[in-house]
């Protein structure tokens, strides 16, 4: 089980508190955290923005305009990349919880998680932002 | 003489009843995830990697998705099994960080009205669609 424990480390004693520093499994568990919120937060307004289907084709297809936005676009980017954290790591937590080796290979599984984020990231940056890019430098 | 004595830790009385809830959520949390992996990923793929990426939708595209059954309903499940699953990992994150009870009573009231909201309106929206509506 040595593979699956974090070191010890002591608390740091600034501001008298004791801070946990974990290993990389708190950090995999903080990004699940933070991704998984950003995530819900984007599912209120993706809600909100579809529902315009309701009101009128116009009022759909201007609010969509804003998505084919440079700069937006790059935020669907680190969306998908976010969601898709959450996802892999997601796969890695139950592995850990219903799998009888899953706590042995938890860290294993992390830098599986990673490699497999870069690897779909890769191609998937180069499709999400193709038109934007040529757009951007070829002008059309 | 008999001696009736407790055997050791032997509880006094039964435990207090407790429910069973935040196990449901646990496992609600694992197989709803199981679930979005597939929906939403696929979601993903179609609407942002897929043939243009995001710069083919438009009201037209949702008009052709939405003619079919099977995407109405992937979206269905997608919008009440995303919105229960996000919105009880930001209660578990309000039950970690909020630290007076009436801070956390009110956050989560907040969150239930905007799930509540947000699961009536897209389920409202998915069920009356209509791709002749004037513009």
């Amino acid at each position: 089980m040595t593979s699956a424990g974090a070191p010890e480390r002591s608390g740091t004693t600034r501001g008298g508190g004791t801070l946990y520093r974990g290993d990389l499994g708190m950090w995999s568990w903080v990004a699940h955290r933070i991704t998984g919120v950003l995530t819900f937060f984007f599912l209120f307004t993706h809600v909100l923005d579809t529902a315009l289907v309701r009101v009128s084709p116009n009022a759909y297809d201007a609010v969509i305009e804003t998505y084919k936005n440079p700069v937006v676009n790059l935020f669907e980017v680190g969306l998908v990349g976010a969601v898709l954290y959450h996802a892999l790591n997601g796969i890695r937590v139950m592995l850990v919880d219903f799998w009888e080796k899953g706590a042995k290979y938890q860290r294993v599984m992390l830098w599986t998680v990673l490699a497999v984020w870069v690897v779909v990231m890769i191609p998937g940056f180069y499709f999400m932002m193709e038109r934007t890019i040529s757009e951007l430098v070829g002008g059309h | 003489m008999s001696l009736a004595l407790d055997k050791p830790r032997q509880p006094r009385r039964p435990a207090a009843r407790r429910s069973n809830g935040e196990l449901y959520s646990w496992l609600f949390m694992r197989l709803s995830g199981l679930l979005l992996v597939v929906l939403v990923l696929g979601h993903l793929f179609i609407m942002n990697i897929l043939d243009g990426g995001i710069h083919k939708i438009n009201f037209g595209f949702v008009a052709g998705r939405w003619a079919s059954p099977f995407w109405q309903f992937w979206d269905l499940a997608m919008l009440w099994l995303a919105q229960i699953h996000g919105g009880n990992g930001v209660r578990t994150i309000i039950n970690d960080y909020a630290r007076k009870d009436t801070t956390r009573f009110w956050l989560k009231m907040l969150l239930y009205v905007s799930m509540v909201l947000i699961v009536s309106l897209g389920t409202f929206v998915i069920f009356t669609f209509d791709p002749n509506i004037s513009n």
